[in-house]
């Protein structure tokens, strides 16, 4: 191994890749909220079907979209095996042990957080992503885009669907929570001044961002009808 | 005085114990029950009251760590109740009292467990891991001339201070028992960080760096995931900036020095 491969693959190096594509997604989560907030609109879904149309044929989105899922392959990649690794690293557990005198729930559980995340986001893309990129949609007459918000108000009409959306926006808000300022920490950004700030803007990002996207699919279920 | 406060009479234990032969052999918890104990005594005082008992009944004592007793050579350890160094903060297992337990309470003893920290013997645990970390670069190569000046070479007090928050880590390995990963960043950044903080030991301090943190993954340490667990059972209080610290080093280390 070169020197590159070598620090990237050393257990600090693999919290650096962690820090950095997990700011790179919370940057997305933002991008990816403000669309959504077409939703709200009260004009039929135009204005989300447009911002949608624009997404997916827009040149440089495109090729962010390139980037973004390299980001979630690294990030989860560099997670299994630091995972493998720790657990590795204590292959005798204690017979009696209290972590919760010492750290946070979600802390410890960022694995169990991410995979509930993982699974949501598979079933995500299998509700809007596909059949917006490869076209089963209706059209809209008199447009030039499908039909996605149709897709939106169907899907959000299913309690099933509601209830993972929300369950999985709390563990979203977990994961944030503790991932935030982690990786911050991992970068080795502290600082007397800004790390308190990091820290209180961290929990206002995890939770606004998580209940921003929860709230869609809670209006379309009690409010938005047929 | 005695009588006065209720905690103050002798307390009736049942202790649970890690009981192992050797390295190679199972180990299991096994039950004593351990009667009359003063809350005065230390935690180790409890348990050399327990071997001077086994040892009247002709049975094998309980091998535990220990050395200076006075809470500064970082050799005793022992998870107890599921808290490294017992349920006090910032206090190791030497200078726990028995007055922080109840008459009648049951007490679960178990050594630190980790890959990288091999049982020897019921409670005692191999931590040369950690000393070959430190061989692998946590010292100053210096040529010995003359003594120099006092203050020759100016350190601000902030800076001073640091380094010597980070010195006092005792290396009794209470990071890694705490740590969800058993994970040795606490350990390797105090040390890393107490030479790169000052002049003598930023000559080699990306050499140093690099050098300390392979040493650690060839160990088996776990990785950090940030749980703050290492700190908060730390008995000197060593700091998580020192973690962030090392990360620092670490990325510029790798970005600039000329080890290829």
């Amino acid at each position: 191994m070169n020197w590159f491969t070598k620090t990237f693959s050393s257990t600090i190096g693999r919290k650096i890749i962690m820090s950095v594509t997990g700011l790179f997604l919370c940057s997305f989560l933002v991008v990816h909220l403000v669309g959504n907030l077409t939703l709200f609109y009260q004009d039929g879904g135009e204005a989300f079907n447009i911002y949608s149309h624009f997404m997916a044929n827009n040149p440089v989105i495109r090729t962010m979209e390139i980037v973004l899922v390299l980001g979630f392959l690294f990030h989860i990649y560099d997670a299994l095996v630091l995972t493998r690794r720790n657990k590795a690293a204590r292959p005798v557990g204690y017979a009696e042990n209290h972590p919760q005198e010492n750290s946070t729930w979600s802390s410890r559980n960022m694995g169990l957080l991410g995979t509930i995340i993982l699974v949501f986001l598979l079933v995500h893309l299998w509700n809007f992503f596909v059949p917006a990129r490869f076209g089963e949609l209706e059209g809209v007459p008199n447009a030039e885009y499908t039909n996605l918000y149709a897709e939106v108000v169907k899907a959000f009409k299913n309690p099933i669907y509601v209830g993972l959306y929300v369950i999985s926006m709390i563990a979203l808000a977990y994961h944030l929570i503790h991932g935030f300022q982690s990786a911050f920490q991992s970068l080795g950004l502290t600082h007397k001044k800004y790390t308190p700030f990091i820290k209180t803007f961290g929990v206002a990002f995890s939770v606004l961002i998580s209940l921003g996207f929860a709230l869609i699919p809670l209006y379309f279920f009690f409010f938005v009808n047929l | 005085m005695a009588g006065s406060n209720p905690n103050a009479k002798p307390m009736d234990l049942t202790l649970k114990i890690w009981r192992q032969k050797d390295k190679n052999s199972a180990g299991q918890l096994v039950t004593y029950p351990l009667n009359g104990i003063s809350p005065d005594m230390s935690f180790l005082e409890m348990l050399d009251v327990l071997n001077e008992e086994l040892l009247v009944k002709g049975e094998e004592p309980v091998a535990f760590d220990h050395d200076c007793r006075e809470g500064i050579c970082g050799m005793c350890s022992l998870f107890i109740n599921g808290r490294a160094h017992g349920p006090e903060r910032g206090t190791t297992t030497c200078q726990l009292h028995m007055r922080h337990f109840n008459h009648g309470d049951t007490i679960t003893i178990e050594p630190w467990r980790a890959a990288a920290f091999p049982v020897h013997k019921d409670l005692i645990v191999d931590r040369s891991a950690f000393d070959r970390i430190q061989q692998a670069g946590g010292y100053v190569s210096v040529n010995t001339g003359g003594v120099p000046d006092a203050n020759e070479i100016p350190i601000p007090k902030t800076i001073a201070d640091k380094a010597f928050d980070a010195a006092t880590c005792i290396g009794c390995g209470a990071c890694v028992a705490a740590c969800k990963n058993a994970s040795a960043m606490l350990f390797v950044s105090a040390k890393v960080s107490q030479l790169a903080m000052l002049p003598q030991g930023k000559v080699e301090a990306k050499t140093r760096v690099e050098n300390m943190v392979a040493q650690m993954d060839v160990e088996g340490f776990g990785a950090c995931s940030n749980t703050g667990a290492c700190a908060a059972e730390c008995p000197v209080g060593i700091s998580l900036d020192n973690i962030a610290m090392m990360n620092r080093e670490y990325l510029g280390a790798k970005a600039s020095s000329e080890n290829v």
